[in-house]
């Protein structure tokens, strides 16, 4: 089996993230720049599916020079190899946009299985395994919390408000993935030292037959018009518990009208 | 005034709360028409209540085919609907599923798409809150109409009783769109509580609740005050508490009016799905926490003396 994995480079979530005051993109040079998690349970799926029924993986990132580092870091988990999608003209795409460019780069790799994660943290958006379906007219899978393989047929359980569905599709398809599926192995050291060889080819627009001003800033379909820091919320009244913190909880709630 | 179409998000026969939410902010923009895709004879149990708030219209698109695969028959029905109806804009659930749908949308239209949009003026100019709830974001649609998906809690819904005109759309659904079928649903008790998204009181707890067994505590605080409960990854990934009730940068993001953090730290990742709520309180024993600084009222101490009692104070004042 054929997969290719998205990988996402993003800012770290768990610092302060901000946008650049000129573009209003996401000011990725201050930022420490990571794996988007959520992929992390991607590639360990894909994995673990080449382990049970063998097959090639693929890591599929686009985004600037920078992100060669996060698929070097990807690559040391254990796939076999990488396409990056760079390309000045890039910077500023918009979600359709960037799933036009996604989908070029797919139709060149045709895969059986491409596996994501079912979103990324910086603009946690979700759209892109659907985007991807439509436009390579495939089926997706989205939000699976597990997934089994036979044959052909693939089958997820997605976690729903009410409880869970099972849905399967025949390959190809799109498979989004949330962290309940697995626990992403560690690189390891031999691992690191494998990945530094491992092939990684790069795309330019085009490779892919897209004109740059369908893409980037140029081809956006949406426009952020500005942007400010939400105000800070200052911490209010604090309590120590000198056993009667339950009720000085419950007048705090009874003066905001809550009980 | 032009239509605005509102993609009606329903379950169980009921309305769920961001539609009436949507049908709301729709108003402000032109008449409000929902869209009701489901399983035949779904709409009927849904009309009043869409009108109720305001929908003239009410568009009913039945087919199994709708109801028995993921979202792509959906965002079918709704491209030609949009195609003929030519509306002001679309509004829908920034759900997971609404969002998929809006995914579809935007590449078969060859449109903008914008989510979790807290705000949507008559111009189009939409307000989004990003980066865990820490910068305002206004944005606009470039390309195409203003199809937006609506965050869950971002305004209260009002009536305004209309009695709306039921049409029925026509269902063709593609082979190319019914490649992923809907095999099971399965159900899991989930009780009386409201559902956390939608819920105007969520109680949550994170690692300080110790154990699967002392999530007693917050579910009887929860259920006191007629609220959702939510945890932490560190409390699910602990397997205290079942992990689609996880709030935060990996679970559920929501905005109540009233939030309180039992024995959760208050990390950046849990700031980013509770940060917009209106009002927050919470309790912990750590009293440097970060959760204190967000905090409009802090209880430095013992969840397991402190939750009891105010327990004990709730039932007092019932």
């Amino acid at each position: 089996m054929k997969i290719v994995v998205l990988v996402k480079q993003v800012p770290d979530s768990g610092v302060e993230r901000t946008l650049r005051t000129d573009d209003n993109t996401i000011d990725r040079g201050s930022a420490n720049n990571v794996i988007n998690e959520m992929d992390e349970y991607a590639i360990e799926e894909a994995l673990r599916l080449r382990e049970a029924n063998g097959g090639e993986v693929t890591i599929l990132t686009m985004g600037p020079d920078k992100a060669a580092e996060s698929i070097r870091k990807a690559l040391s988990m254990g796939p076999d190899g990488a396409v990056h999608v760079v390309d000045d003209a890039l910077r500023g795409s918009c979600a359709v946009a960037t799933s036009k460019v996604l989908a070029a780069a797919l139709g060149r790799l045709s895969p059986d299985l491409i596996l994501c994660g079912a979103e990324a943290t910086d603009g946690r958006v979700q759209v892109m395994p659907h985007m991807l379906a439509e436009r390579l007219e495939i089926a997706a899978l989205t939000g699976a919390r597990k997934l089994t393989v036979e044959g052909s047929t693939l089958t997820i359980e997605r976690q729903t408000d009410e409880g869970y569905e099972v849905v399967t599709a025949d390959t190809p398809a799109v498979v989004s993935v949330w962290d309940t599926i697995n626990e992403p192995r560690y690189p390891s050291f031999k691992g690191i030292m494998e990945a530094k060889k491992k092939p990684v080819e790069t795309l330019a627009l085009a490779d892919l037959g897209i004109d740059a001003g369908e893409v980037g800033s140029a081809g956006a379909t949406s426009a952020v018009l500005e942007h400010s820091r939400r105000p800070v919320r200052h911490g209010g009244t604090k309590v120590t518990d000198d056993g009667d913190g339950g009720v000085k909880l419950v007048e705090f709630l009874a003066s905001e009208k809550f009980v | 005034m032009a239509e605005v179409l509102v993609v009606v998000e329903h379950s169980a026969g009921a309305v769920k709360k961001v539609t009436l939410e949507m049908l709301t902010l729709a108003r402000s923009l032109g008449e409000p028409s929902a869209v009701v895709l489901g399983a035949p004879g779904v709409a009927a149990a849904l009309t009043d209540k869409l009108g109720e708030y305001g929908a003239t219209k009410v568009y009913a698109a039945e087919s199994s085919d709708v109801d028995g695969h993921l979202v792509a028959p959906k965002a079918a029905v709704l491209a030609s609907l949009i195609g003929e109806v030519q509306p002001a804009a679309v509004l829908l659930g920034s759900t997971q599923e609404g969002k998929e749908i809006a995914g579809r949308l935007a590449v078969k239209l060859d449109n903008g798409l914008l989510t979790d949009v807290t705000d949507l003026a008559a111009d189009g100019t939409a307000t989004q809150v990003v980066f865990a709830g820490s910068t305002i974001v206004k944005s606009k649609v470039t390309r195409g109409l203003p199809l937006v998906t609506v965050r869950p809690n971002s305004l209260t819904p009002s009536p305004a009783p209309a009695t709306p005109q039921v049409s029925t759309v026509d269902v063709s659904v593609p082979d190319s769109a019914k490649l992923a079928r809907i095999t099971d649903r399965v159900a899991e008790a989930k009780g009386a509580r409201p559902e956390l998204s939608e819920a105007s009181v969520v109680v949550s707890g994170g690692r300080g609740v110790g154990s699967a067994d002392n999530f007693k505590l917050v579910e009887e605080l929860a259920d006191l005050l007629g609220g959702a409960v939510g945890a932490s990854r560190a409390a699910t990934d602990s397997g205290f508490y079942p992990h689609q009730f996880q709030v935060g940068q990996t679970g559920k993001t929501v905005s109540p009016q009233l939030y309180i953090a039992l024995g959760i730290s208050g990390a950046i990742q849990h700031r980013a799905g509770m940060q917009t709520s209106k009002t927050i309180v919470a309790v912990n024993k750590d009293a440097e926490a970060p959760i204190f600084e967000l905090a409009d009222f802090g209880v430095v101490g013992d969840l397991f003396k402190v939750i009891p009692q105010a327990a004990e104070e709730l039932r007092k004042r019932k």
